[in-house]
């Protein structure tokens, strides 16, 4: 239980934020009466946000073992919602249990590791040829292609993206040593933030729909307003990270963008499988993957940025 | 003593492993979790049918109901002897007509008028092909017939079979849900075909309920 002095200060901040935030919406439902769904819903997701600060302070408090514990048992949930979408027949059954009990393990054990050169292409390379055989043994062709790439994309989506959360401890940054689980926070902090902050503007204000085949809340407004204010909270975070305030403003605007980003494609997956969440175990908001894909999206891209350039 | 104790952690156990595994969810569309005699005649794919559903009755509601099983299956181990009847406290009818000392829908009426509810699955075995539903066996029939006041709640289990395909050991986590559709009583003077087609359908309308 070591972590740094401004994981405390940054806690103060967001429990402050979802202090004001409860408030506001008791005050909305008092306001606007009990039963809008609107505020219902809004209460149910601030709810939920308790539950999850709570579960992520717990497990940077956790350190190493907390953060890579959290993350394998998300890179679970999720994975259990998306191949629960995915093509499957019965000749995938062993492919499908490798993928849950072997492979994910295995890539949590790789990110513990800090074996880099491994976590970084087990699933691409390994578990991407390895699989296909499996699945090919069994002799069943029916959609072949569709369930041994959809399985595929599940492992990469839901484990190798979301396994660089807790890769970003293994980084060795010069002069930030013992402070890396605050980039974890920093990432998650921002990338949700900006989720919340699009969610407010879109409501506020939000009148141009973006892509309303894929997702009709998301708006012009929020998107622009939701990204630009989340790029300033980052810019005012830089003194958990190694950047400065210009750099992390930058950072900020790129992990927004791919958190934007890795929405709009996980939801394209919904409406292309027919469902509107992917799973209904976080009151509010749906499935683990609605409130990771954004996460998911930035993480990658997050950690080799700061792999290339600020690292040794 | 021990047996029943050990019977209980059995079941808590299950339940659990049920949740962990599906985190299977009770959506409760045509009927309330009330505590009613009921009879849930459900879709049959998987050895876990019936756990799912019981997983997901309120321990109240779960306390009184017994799922209706095969003896020549659940009867052919110890283990199995202790999870059929000790865990679950099955009612175990013989499915074969030429080795069978008792009647089955004696059985189970018997189960009925000591308060028990049941889970029937009315297929008589599980479902391996691609079509939705198996046709019905005529014993939901008689049961209906035999004690006509008892409510008939069509059950859908959704995607266990995908978690457990026959002849498999180890199962995929993948999410469950038990759908419960609205009661049906049998009619007055109503034929046995009638009967069943119209519980096969309402069954096979919540299928299509559960997926949207």
């Amino acid at each position: 239980m070591s972590a740094p002095s401004e994981f405390s200060t940054l806690m103060l901040a967001v429990l402050s934020i979802l202090i004001v935030a409860t408030a506001i919406a008791q005050l909305l439902k008092r306001k606007m009466g009990a039963d809008n769904d609107v505020i219902e819903n809004l209460i149910a997701r601030i709810n939920a946000w308790w539950g999850m600060v709570a579960l992520l302070a717990l497990a940077m408090l956790g350190g190493k073992a907390g953060v890579v514990i959290l993350f394998a048992l998300l890179s679970f949930a999720g994975l259990r919602e998306f191949l629960t979408l995915t093509a499957k027949r019965r000749a995938d059954h062993w492919a499908l249990v490798i993928s849950f009990f072997v492979i994910l393990p295995v890539q949590y054990l790789l990110i513990w590791d800090d074996w880099y050169g491994m976590y970084s292409i087990f699933i691409p390379v390994y578990a991407f040829l390895f699989l296909p055989i499996i699945a090919a043994l069994r002799g069943d062709t029916d959609g072949y292609l569709s369930r041994v790439a959809e399985t595929q994309w599940g492992l990469m989506i839901c484990v190798f993206a979301a396994s660089h959360v807790p890769a970003l401890l293994s980084l060795n940054i010069p002069g930030y040593e013992g402070k890396n689980v605050l980039l974890v926070a920093f990432l998650v902090v921002v990338v949700q933030l900006s989720d919340v902050l699009q969610y407010v503007w879109g409501k506020l204000m939000g009148k141009r729909k973006i892509a309303p085949r894929l997702s009709p809340s998301k708006t012009w407004e929020g998107f622009v307003g939701g990204v630009a204010s989340a790029c300033l909270v980052g810019a005012g975070l830089w003194w958990l990270t190694p950047f400065t305030p210009l750099e992390a403003a930058g950072m900020a605007l790129v992990i927004t963008l791919m958190g934007f980003f890795g929405g709009l494609v996980m939801s394209a997956i919904k409406r292309d499988k027919g469902v509107k969440d992917w799973g209904h175990l976080i009151a509010g908001h749906g499935g683990f993957i609605d409130r990771l894909d954004s996460v998911v999206f930035s993480a990658p891209i997050f950690f080799h940025l700061t792999r290339y350039f600020w690292s040794v | 003593m021990l047996r029943s104790i050990a019977a209980q952690f059995a079941a808590s156990a299950i339940v659990l492993f049920a949740r962990l595994v599906t985190a299977v969810r009770g959506i409760w569309f045509g009927a309330d979790p009330v505590n009613r005699q009921r009879v849930y005649f459900a879709n049959h794919g998987s050895n876990g049918d019936f756990v799912l559903i019981w997983t997901v009755l309120p321990p109240v509601l779960r306390a009184k109901t017994r799922p209706v099983a095969g003896s020549d299956y659940w009867l052919t181990s110890k283990l199995k002897t202790f999870i059929g009847r000790d865990v679950f406290n099955a009612v175990l009818i013989d499915r074969n007509p030429d080795t069978r000392t008792e009647d089955p829908i004696a059985q189970m009426v018997e189960a009925l008028d000591g308060g028990a509810s049941l889970i029937l699955f009315p297929e008589g075995t599980r479902n391996l092909t691609d079509d939705p539903l198996l046709p019905f066996k005529p014993g939901l029939f008689h049961l209906a017939e035999a004690r006509p006041e008892v409510e008939l709640v069509p059950t859908w289990i959704d995607n266990l079979t995908s978690v457990m395909p026959k002849g498999e050991v180890i199962p995929v986590p993948l999410l469950c849900s038990v759908t419960f559709g609205t009661p049906l009583t049998i009619q007055k003077g109503e034929n046995k075909a009638t009967f069943l087609t119209r519980a096969q359908s309402a069954l096979a309308e919540l299928a299509e309920e559960a997926a949207t």
